[in-house]
């Protein structure tokens, strides 16, 4: 078979089996919480109103925010619930991802068992009164399966809408379906991507039908069809779900949570680090694709026990500095302040830095005779200048504005792919980059310099979490990374990822790195 | 007969909607075994006055009585049971079958499988219903059948009393007449009370022991069919409801006489 079809199918059962068990959950709970809201929604007009217009707000809220909202809560009702019981929880990964898919399955299933309830025929709801049912005899024996068909339809719908948005339950550390298209995305792994798309769809579809089969068989009141529907859902499931059970038997609970943010390189020194501790015997779990600022108070929290950040992004974000000490007091002043502030070691600087930086194509900027960031705030006035879709609003650009006045003919914001693209073909003369990135050197880049040390230094530096602190066996395997990897391994390592033909796997990539 | 118990009994009974008197000091004594009919016209509060008797319409002003207690002190969901109630719209369970549906008071009172069964199979020999139809759906009948299944729900659980809301609507003429003598019969059998709201005053003259007459939420006269066919009425709009099946007879047996003669 297809090398990276192949590599992205072995995937498939753990991330299938996740997202079937992430999207049954929630679609249960969704269940369980609308059902009867729908039930008393349908009896009090207030009650249903209020219910609907809360259901439909959270609907306009997008999937992706919604699920990331639910981190930095759980993660504080985690740390109230360790002051008041000493016990904690993970905020990280299936809870979070869980409680907005059910939040986000329920309008559908609401909206349905209210206006099936409501649409039942007023004669037959007087009849059944009259011949001496009570209220709930009505309920359960006439108007619920009046109104099932219409119920079902909107379950349908519910389950529809969860499949697809547990794809996105990846950036808060839950394996699903979404893990092939974030990573596929990222590093131009198109097959990773269609994989993850065809497969969310079919499993969508699938359940789909088999629903519809159950609606169907309640609408005619054939007990063979609905029949069918269930045990097509139960076979499924249970399909599904065996590959997790297995493994969960297998090999009990992880020993190590390898975390990554989402992009190529941090994929890479995931696997270099999960590599490493797995040649010592230890079990590695991999919690790829975390949000930026999910990372970090995931680390501090414990939810995962190391992963990369940069210097950088540490100072601004963590220690809400602006100032620019210099690259060694910046991270001598990270180590005792991350310490001191949550407990979080700072292992080893791993020796390049992944930095933001301005670069240029190498003829256009000789042309303009442009070399450091003060030749561009003097001759780039008629340039296009591209950011990639944070760029504009960090402090970083801010600050570089400031520094050299710098004044662009246009400003324009890419998805990072296709920003390089656009620096190619002309469309934009100068993009934000990052200084690892394997394109830079691969497309015959320059990265104009920064003189008056108006970006600050962004060196890449092994996190440890707090309670593993003290662990020998994790950070004696980690401790020897440091000062191992110069800048241009690492743009070799991301470059033999992102590249569009003969692609190397992130693991595969890894291995680059430990050459060296 | 009047010195049976009285079973049914409303007082001054009265409802409005939003201030809307829609029925007005309604006041009836029914004893134990007695065949009411309720006539009247369109909008006349026939239903409505039905439907307080079980409890399914809440008065605004009196009380109903069913056996000497009042409906409003009595749990619905049990009284109802021991009333026997036929819709005016029929209101079958679409989703039951014809057999669920008769039995389905028998069942909210736990009577037995076999007990129900046995119930279901009399009662559709009774409504003059083939056994087969017990099966099937009640999409799957005729308008009269429906009626028959709304009748023989009525009567499944063995009610002493038997509301009943323009029962034979849907039904031809032949049909007609013949259930109606049915239900007066098993009115007998079962010692019934019953009360049967119906537009045909040809029907109810002849089927009942006493006729009531409403008009605009009140109830006009009351008597038995006899008084009201030879007593002169005060009010006009009794005299013409009565004389009307009347003129209809007499057209008919003229239209018989000519053709007879010519
Ligand atoms: N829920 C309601 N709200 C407002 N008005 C109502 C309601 N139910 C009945 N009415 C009104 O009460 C009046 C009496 O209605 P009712 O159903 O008792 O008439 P009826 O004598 O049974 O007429 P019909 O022979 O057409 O069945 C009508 O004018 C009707 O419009
Ligand atoms: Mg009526």
């Amino acid at each position: 078979m297809d090398e990276p079809l192949h590599q992205a199918l072995s995937l498939l059962p753990q991330r299938l089996g996740w997202h079937v068990a992430l999207s049954a959950s929630a679609l249960g709970l969704g269940l369980l919480i609308a059902l009867p809201l729908g039930v008393l929604a349908a009896r009090n007009p207030r009650l249903r109103w209020v219910s609907l217009s809360l259901a439909g707000l959270v609907q306009t809220i997008p999937s992706l925010a919604l699920l990331a909202l639910f981190f930095p809560l759980l993660l504080l009702l985690s740390g109230l619930s360790v002051r008041l019981t000493g016990h904690g929880f993970s905020a990280l990964g299936f809870l979070p991802s869980l409680l907005a898919l059910t939040l986000y399955s329920m309008l559908p299933i609401l909206r349905n068992t209210a206006a099936g309830l409501g649409g039942v025929d007023p004669a037959v709801v007087e009849a059944a009164r009259g011949v001496g049912m009570t209220d709930t005899q009505r309920l359960w024996r006439v108007e619920l399966p009046l109104a099932l068909p219409v119920i079902m339809a909107g379950v349908r719908t519910a389950a529809v809408w969860t499949i697809g948005a547990a794809t996105l339950s990846t950036p808060v550390g839950q394996t699903s379906l979404g893990d092939y298209i974030f990573s596929g995305l990222q590093t131009e792994d198109w097959v990773a991507v269609l994989v993850g798309c065809a497969a969310s769809a079919v499993l969508a579809l699938v359940v789909d039908q088999l629903l519809g089969l159950i609606e169907r068989g309640v609408g005619q009141r054939d007990r063979r069809l609905w029949i069918a529907g269930l045990a097509g859902l139960a076979i499924g499931l249970v399909a599904a779900l065996a590959p997790l059970a297995s493994t969960a038997l297998d090999r009990g609970p992880p020993a190590y949570v390898i975390g990554a943010k989402n992009f190529s390189e941090q994929y890479i020194l995931a696997e270099l680090m999960a590599d490493k501790l797995e040649a010592r015997g230890a079990r590695v779990e991999r919690k790829i694709n975390l949000g930026s600022a999910v990372a970090y108070r995931a680390l501090a929290a414990g939810e995962i026990d190391a992963y990369v950040d940069y210097s950088g992004t540490l100072w601004a974000n963590v220690l809400n500095r602006r100032d620019n000490p210099g690259r060694q007091a910046v991270l001598d002043q990270l180590r005792s302040g991350l310490k001191q502030r949550d407990g979080v070691v700072l292992l080893a600087p791993l020796g390049f830095e992944n930095a933001y930086a301005l670069a240029m194509r190498r003829d256009k900027a000789q042309a303009l005779g442009i070399v450091t960031l003060a030749d561009l705030a003097a001759k780039g006035g008629g340039l296009t200048m591209g950011g990639d879709l944070e760029f504009f609003s960090r402090p970083e650009w801010k600050s570089v504005e400031t520094a050299y006045g710098l004044s662009f003919k246009a400003r324009r914001q890419f998805q990072p792919t296709f920003m390089y693209r656009a620096l190619a073909s002309g469309e934009a003369d100068v993009i934000s980059a990052f200084s690892s990135d394997g394109r830079i050197a691969a497309d015959d880049l320059i990265l104009l310099a920064d003189p008056k040390g108006a970006l600050p230094p962004y060196d890449a530096v092994i996190l440890i979490a707090p309670q593993r602190a003290g662990d020998k066996r994790l950070t004696s395997a980690l401790a020897p990374l440091a000062g191992s990897i110069d800048v241009r391994t690492m743009q070799a390592a991301n470059y033999a990822v992102d590249r569009d033909t003969d692609k190397l796997g992130a693991a595969q990539a890894a291995k680059l790195l430990e050459g060296k | 007969m009047t010195d049976a118990p009285i079973a049914i009994a409303v007082q001054n009974l009265g409802k409005a909607y939003d201030g809307q008197s829609v029925l007005s000091e309604a006041s009836l004594s029914i004893p134990r075994g007695q065949f009411v009919a309720l006539v009247g016209g369109s909008g006349a509060g026939k239903t409505t006055l039905l439907k307080t008797l079980n409890a399914l319409i809440t008065p605004t002003t009196g009380r109903a009585l069913i056996d000497g207690r009042d409906v409003a002190d009595q749990p619905g969901p049990a009284l109802r049971r021991g009333i026997g109630y036929v819709f005016q719209e029929v209101g079958l369970f679409p989703h039951l079958t014809v057999a669920q549906n008769i039995g389905v008071t028998p069942r909210l009172l736990d009577w037995p499988a076999e007990r129900i069964a046995a119930r279901v199979d009399a009662l559709l020999d009774l409504v003059d219903l083939p056994r087969d139809v017990a099966t099937r759906l009640p999409a799957a009948l005729s308008g009269g059948q429906r009626q028959r299944v709304g009748v023989a729900r009525a009567l499944a659980a063995e009610p002493s009393i038997l509301l009943m809301d323009e029962p034979f609507g849907a039904l031809d003429p032949v049909t007609r007449v013949a259930l109606a003598d049915d239900v007066r019969r098993l009115h007998e059998t079962l010692n019934l009370t019953t009360v049967m709201v119906t537009h045909d005053v040809g029907e109810a003259l002849l089927l009942a022991d006493r006729v009531v007459v409403m008009a605009g939420g009140r109830i006009i006269a009351d008597a038995a069919p006899a008084t009201l066919l030879t007593e002169t009425h005060a009010d006009p709009r009794v005299a013409a409801l009565i004389d009307a099946p009347r003129r209809q007879a007499k057209r008919l047996a003229a239209l018989a006489g000519s053709r007879a003669h010519g």
